[in-house]
């Protein structure tokens, strides 16, 4: 089967999704071509085992982000066959759009795939999973970290087009995030706060042992709407969907619209002082506990590591 | 010439309506309500309520504001079920000007293809050449829908966004970016995919529950909207309950969390 694969990487290099996606398209026995909007993480992608070939894709239009435009260019730099993205904001949008484009079905978010083509993904915020057969050719976003990444070993060959396009959308500013902190979407570790903190006044407990780790911090909807935290901190059906290694829930109910955004962690552990808090049911390790008390042993522990 | 069929007539053409913006609203289960699986596909039948999907209200409550800070007319556009039509009196409770009702029975036999087409199709029998739509749906959770119906129409889109203004110019927003955030331009024809945005959602009030009972709904199937909806090539072979999870441990009191810690790293090895 021909696969093209949309490398997700930016300035800063390229985004472990890459090499996952490479896993997914040799799993169907293929070996993808990789098309690196802007050129960018060229190098790192040619250098992932299983690859085919890479193609650098250049072009005004990648200066910014327009999926409208990328998604035209990349079109034009890829030949036909199944297309793969990254089920990130900007994949989905990209993928989207390029298989409007061709006139073939887009599939979202998938965390499983099978040659003939079949693949699974979560529906209803994970409280199902749908299991889809296509004929014929598709697009496919992948979920980061549903598959492995490939090895590094390879050495594919690199060639560079020049596709540009109308750009459609103009940016006039970027704010850049008012913490410097890891994004609740990208973290291996997240531990987040709930309305069980107590107070904004207290949220700063919470920032101290994630700093010790490492984690991003996210929150329930409850502390973002009340105490004004970020939206993009907001873990759950209607902020973010997280899969980190590991989510550490601090104060929180575990509201059904909550366990949406997290229930598909790794390993979760929660602490809270009600026993019967339904986030418990999601629980790998359950701590019964004040955070006043749980937090400071948890801050202990892991500077003991 | 479309056929225009959406309820009553409004438009751009029409005294301080500056603008026609359609908001698609998918009706879908309550974020409250249990999904159950029965016979390899999700029992909508034991669904114990429907609601419109989370970022379509933030998409609607934008169109609104629109409405009153700049002028313009608001039709609410749904696919799916007869049941959908309550989608779209809630939408004119709060103040949409018109209502639009694409017919299909089984909104999961078709594939993204079919669906963008007939909601295309939808947009352009009304005229509106902005659309606001949800980031992603609550059933399918994809976030195709706005993309590629902008495809279809030849239009810009922006997805994931926070915060919109219009003037005589265009359409100004705030997008979330893996970064932070973005404050870009655009101008009709233009699609915009909603977050949750800081805006209080509107409640219906009791005159707006009556007017809404009355107002006439455009009716549309996929024949009137003349697309094929045949031959979708992506096709649902089941549907499962997510993999059971094994119970967790459970510990009394804080002096545990010591114990917990040293099993993340020993026994889950995440440490
Ligand atoms: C359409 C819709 C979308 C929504 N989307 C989201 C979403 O994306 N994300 C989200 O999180 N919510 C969402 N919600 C809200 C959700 O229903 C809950 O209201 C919210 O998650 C509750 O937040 P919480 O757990 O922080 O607060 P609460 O439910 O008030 O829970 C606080 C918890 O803290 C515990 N506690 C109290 N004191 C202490 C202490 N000293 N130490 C330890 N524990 C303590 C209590 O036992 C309790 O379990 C949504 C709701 C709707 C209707
Ligand atoms: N059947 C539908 N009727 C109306 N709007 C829809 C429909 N399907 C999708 N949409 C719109 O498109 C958005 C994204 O849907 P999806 O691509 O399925 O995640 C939704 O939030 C709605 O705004």
């Amino acid at each position: 089967m021909d696969v093209t694969i949309i490398a997700e990487a930016n300035k800063d290099g390229i985004h472990p999704v890459t090499a996952q996606m490479v896993t997914a398209a040799v799993k169907i026995g293929a070996a993808p071509t990789v098309l690196c909007p802007g050129g960018l993480g060229s190098d790192s992608a040619a250098s992932i085992e299983g690859v085919g070939s890479v193609i650098s894709v250049e072009g005004d239009c990648f200066a910014s982000f327009d999926g409208g435009s990328w998604a035209t260019s990349l079109n034009s730099a890829s030949g036909s066959g199944t297309v793969f993205a990254a089920a990130t904001p900007n994949g989905r949008e990209i993928a989207a759009r390029m298989a409007a484009s061709r006139g073939i079905p887009v599939l979202q978010d998938a965390t499983e795939i099978s040659d003939g083509l079949t693949i699974q993904r979560p529906i209803y915020s994970g409280k199902a999973m749908e299991t889809v057969k296509v004929d014929g050719d598709c697009v496919v976003t992948i979920r980061p970290n549903a598959f492995p990444a490939a090895g590094s070993g390879g050495s594919a060959s690199v060639s560079t087009v020049n596709h540009s396009t109308d750009v459609n959308v103009t940016v006039q500013e970027a704010i850049a995030k008012a913490s410097a902190r890891l994004d609740v979407a990208e973290a291996d570790i997240v531990i987040s706060g709930g309305r069980g903190m107590g107070s904004i006044d207290n949220w700063s407990a919470l920032e101290e042992v994630a700093d010790q780790i490492g984690a991003a911090v996210g929150a329930s909807r409850a502390v973002v709407d009340e105490w004004g935290l970020s939206h993009s901190i907001q873990v759950g059906q209607t902020g973010k969907v997280v899969t980190p290694t590991l989510y550490i829930a601090v104060g929180i109910s575990g509201a059904i619209q909550h366990l949406a955004g997290m229930r598909s962690s790794k390993y979760i552990v929660a602490i809270n002082k009600d026993a019967d808090a339904p986030i418990f049911g999601v629980a790998d390790y359950g701590i019964v506990a004040n955070w006043e008390d749980a937090l400071p042993a948890l801050k202990d522990a892991f500077s003991s590591l | 010439m479309p056929n225009l069929d959406r309820g009553h007539p409004i438009g751009k053409d029409y005294p301080g309506v500056k603008m026609d913006i359609a908001v698609l609203i998918k009706y879908v289960p309550d974020s409250t309500a249990k999904i159950t699986v029965s016979g390899d596909r999700v029992n909508e039948s034991a669904v114990s309520k429907w609601s419109i999907s989370p970022f379509d209200e933030y998409a609607l409550e934008a169109a609104l504001s629109i409405k009153e800070s700049a002028g313009a007319s608001v039709t609410a556009i749904t696919c799916g079920p007869s049941r959908s039509e309550k989608g779209l009196r809630d939408a004119a409770a709060v103040g949409a000007d018109a209502l639009v009702h694409v017919a299909i029975d089984d909104l999961t036999s078709l594939d993204s293809t079919k669906m963008q087409a007939l909601l295309a199709a939808a947009v352009q029998n009304t005229g509106a050449s902005i659309v606001f739509c949800g980031k992603q749906a609550a059933d399918t959770n994809a976030g195709s829908t706005g993309p590629g119906v902008a495809e279809l129409m030849g239009a810009a889109c922006i997805t994931g966004v926070t915060e919109v203004g219009a003037d005589d110019s265009g359409l100004s927003a705030l997008r979330t970016t893996s970064g932070g955030a973005e404050r870009v331009t655009l101008s009709a024809p233009c699609v915009l995919t909603f977050d949750k945005t800081d805006s209080e959602l509107r409640r219906p009030n009791v005159k707006g529950i009556m007017m809404a009972k009355k107002k006439a709904i455009g009716s549309h199937d996929a024949a009137s909207l003349g697309v094929d909806v045949s031959g979708s090539t992506a096709n649902i072979a089941s549907h499962a309950p997510p993999a059971e999870k094994a119970p967790g441990q459970m510990f009394e009191g804080a002096s545990n969390v010591d114990d917990v810690v040293q099993k993340l790293r020993n026994e889950a090895k995440v440490l």
